[in-house]
């Protein structure tokens, strides 16, 4: 059957592409012009496009940056552009903008927020880009936040460094126990020897060293506290204290021991049924009944906590997502090892469960940051409070795009960079095609 | 079965076996839930011993070596590793599955680690070898298995029969005295299968107690010193290679020796 039979005699070489599917012509082609239909499709959006940006950008930029009232606004928008044109009056933001990053906090402490913020970076440096970064800087990130916290409320140094004794502490209990009594004693020891020293002793030994070395600065009260400052507070303790609650939670929920496994799902089912506003109502007025009377359990504090418990119950589910997506055979190459169940965890199946759940954790932590605006409900004073007081103050009466848009500009920055970051830790992660 | 696995001769000099006993399973049984999968297994293996455990699929052979490093839990009977006995004991299991290695069907690689870190992770946080011993110690072995130059990458940029390759030399810088492999060559390319089985021949040749499940009937007339073969949860013959293939007893072995040679 000579028509079936073929053999190659020489290799083809290889060819230019045509002109048209390469380059920019080809990009166009490709993208905005394949079709009757797309191209219809293009050229009504450019048309919507130009439309919203014609409307937009005069009122943006042929607007007012200084003026003490909106009235005032006006009248400088309507001299300088004419009567019948729309301009935003920036003067608002440019007046207000140091209240809406500080809230109430006393102005000549600026500074304490300013370097908090920035040692913030610094200690998430080891965090986010450990390779760039020296490694004793991870020192920084575990006591940053006693360091920053105390720079925050300010007060006596004695309270962050007795907070830090309680984890030693607890790290010592660890080490003591574990070789009499087991890793599970271990553990539990190092769980509730901090907690007995913070609500026991921790106060009684910092207000006598205080009394003995008194070292501090001004102490500054939580309901002072308000602006960007405290959304980035909450934002970020309810952050990278989720994570790891979270984590803690979606192995719980794993677990073969029953009473573990129905606290984690008991709590996980309970939280993501209830609204966040519905927590923090329990935060700001409930949680005061059942305290003994006369504690002053700080309002920030407790919002905190449940924002913080919150994310956790969600954050749980993102992980439990990442760990169903782990083939059993990599628990089971790890126990084949002889990994026990803790280093299997640490060393296998964490750093590939959180790889994969890593859109879902940040999309976590995004919702989490802007959720903190919720706390304008129980009256504290987060940006969106502010603008409540700024609308009703009788120079700005009327004012509404300029600051909700202000807002939303503070708000998208801090969003995107965590989404581009998350890119960029999913590209860095990224081991051969699997 | 691949045909290249039998192009080169394995030295049977050094394959000897010893009459310690590697492991010893009397009177197991096992249940997945109301399934009996594992029925009244006896079995003892000596120090040396290369086994191969052929059976159709479903009869339960993966079950039992996994039952002897506890990755299946069984329900009855004893089963006895390197004088230590497997019960829940936490401590026992441990001991056990750092003396036995494993290769899974599909390497069970880990995928975000890289080659040598995927060598190194088990003798540094069990063996708490120090990390540059490990590290040679895992060169050592990565030369063994013919890949060091693949040292740096990651698994998910190895071929198949490389990735096993590693997963040998992964399970090896345990030292462990005992092999166990789980299908080891049934994801392969029949190009692959050959590499794979070529580093099995290796090792058997150093007289490491191994315990083979595969379908690779060549191998195991080659290494065998005893071939069993199991149907429903049950060994049913077993025997030296030569007298298993050519001469077999029951007559299930025969239509499963039929089916599986027969192409």
């Amino acid at each position: 059957m000579s028509e079936v039979s073929f053999v190659r005699t020489e290799m083809l070489p290889e060819q230019a592409p045509p002109a048209t599917t390469v380059g920019f012509v080809g990009w166009i082609r490709h993208n905005l012009f394949t079709g009757w239909f797309n191209s219809i499709a293009t050229v009504l959006s450019m048309l919507v496009i130009y439309f919203v940006l014609s409307k937009i950008l005069p009122w943006m930029f042929m607007s007012s940056w200084s003026a003490g009232s909106l009235h005032e606004c006006r009248e400088a928008i309507a001299a300088a552009y004419g009567e019948h044109h729309e301009g935003a009056c920036w003067a608002v933001i440019r007046e207000r903008w140091i209240q809406l990053f500080f809230g109430f906090y006393p102005s000549e402490l600026y500074w304490r927020p300013i370097l908090a913020f920035f040692s913030l970076f610094v200690a998430l440096g080891p965090v986010l880009f450990a390779e760039y970064v020296p490694k004793k800087l991870i020192w920084f990130t575990a006591i940053f936040p006693f360091f920053g916290a105390w720079l925050l409320w300010g007060g006596s140094i004695w309270v962050p460094i007795s907070a830090i004794l309680g984890f030693v502490l607890g790290y010592v209990a660890y080490r003591v126990i574990t070789p009499i009594l087991g890793s599970l004693a271990g553990v539990i020891a190092a769980a509730a020897v901090p907690v007995l020293w913070w609500i026991a002793l921790a106060s009684l030994f910092a207000s006598s060293l205080e009394s003995i070395i008194p070292l501090g600065i001004e102490a500054v009260e939580s309901r002072k506290f308000g602006g960007f400052m405290l959304s980035i507070t909450i934002g970020v303790v309810a952050i990278f204290g989720s994570l790891p609650l979270g984590i803690v939670l979606a192995l719980g929920r794993q677990s073969d021991l029953l009473i573990v496994k129905a606290l984690c799902v008991g709590f996980i089912e309970f939280i993501r049924g209830v609204p966040l506003i519905t927590l923090l109502f329990v935060a700001s007025t409930l949680l005061n009944i059942f305290l003994p009377p006369g504690t002053n359990f700080d309002i920030i504090l407790r919002v905190l906590i449940m924002v913080t418990l919150f994310a956790a119950a969600y954050m749980a589910e993102v992980v439990r997502g990442g760990l169903a997506a782990l083939p059993t055979g990599q628990y089971e190459a790890a126990d084949a090892l002889g990994l026990d169940y803790w280093k299997a965890q640490r060393l296998i199946i964490m750093p590939q469960a959180l790889k994969i759940s890593i859109p879902g954790i940040v999309s976590t932590f995004i919702g989490v940051f802007k959720d903190t605006t919720l706390v304008s409900i129980i009256a504290l004073l987060d940006p969106l409070g502010l603008l409540a007081g700024i609308r009703a103050d009788s120079n700005w009466n009327g004012i509404v795009w300029e600051l909700y848009g202000f807002l939303a500009l503070i708000f998208f920055i801090f969003c995107f960079s965590m989404s581009r970051y998350s890119m960029y830790l999913e590209r860095k992660l990224q081991t051969g095609h699997q | 079965m691949s045909e290249l696995a039998q192009k080169r001769e394995a030295d049977r000099s050094k394959m000897s076996v010893s009459d310690h006993i590697a492991v010893q399973i009397t009177n197991m049984n096992k249940w997945y839930g109301a399934f009996h999968v594992l029925r009244d297994i006896n079995l003892t293996v000596n120090e040396g011993e290369r086994i191969v455990i052929a059976g159709p699929s479903g009869s339960g052979k993966s079950t039992l070596i996994r039952c002897i490093n506890r990755l299946e839990e069984h329900q009855q009977g004893d089963i006895i590793v390197d004088g230590t006995e497997l019960t829940s004991d936490l401590k026992n299991i441990d001991k056990i599955r750092s003396e036995v290695g494993m290769c899974f069907q599909h390497f069970n690689l880990f995928p975000h680690l890289s080659i040598l870190e995927n060598c190194t992770l088990a003798p540094i946080w069990v063996r708490k070898t120090p990390k540059k011993e490990a590290e040679e110690i895992a060169m050592h072995f990565l030369e063994k298995v013919k890949i060091p130059e693949q040292a740096d990458k990651f698994p998910g940029q190895l071929s198949g029969g490389q990735q096993q390759r590693v997963a040998i030399a992964r399970s090896l810088c345990m030292k462990p005295r005992i092999m166990l492999f789980d299908e080891p060559t049934s994801a392969l390319d029949p190009e692959m299968i050959k590499e794979v089985l070529d580093t099995m021949i290796e090792l058997a040749e150093e007289g490491m107690t191994m315990l083979c499940v595969t379908h690779e009937m060549g191998f195991a007339r080659q290494v065998a010193n005893r071939v069993i073969f199991m149907d429903q949860g049950q060994i049913v013959e077993q025997n030296e290679p030569e007298e298993f293939f050519n001469n077999p007893k029951s007559d299930r072995t025969k239509l499963f020796l039929s089916q599986i040679l027969g192409h």
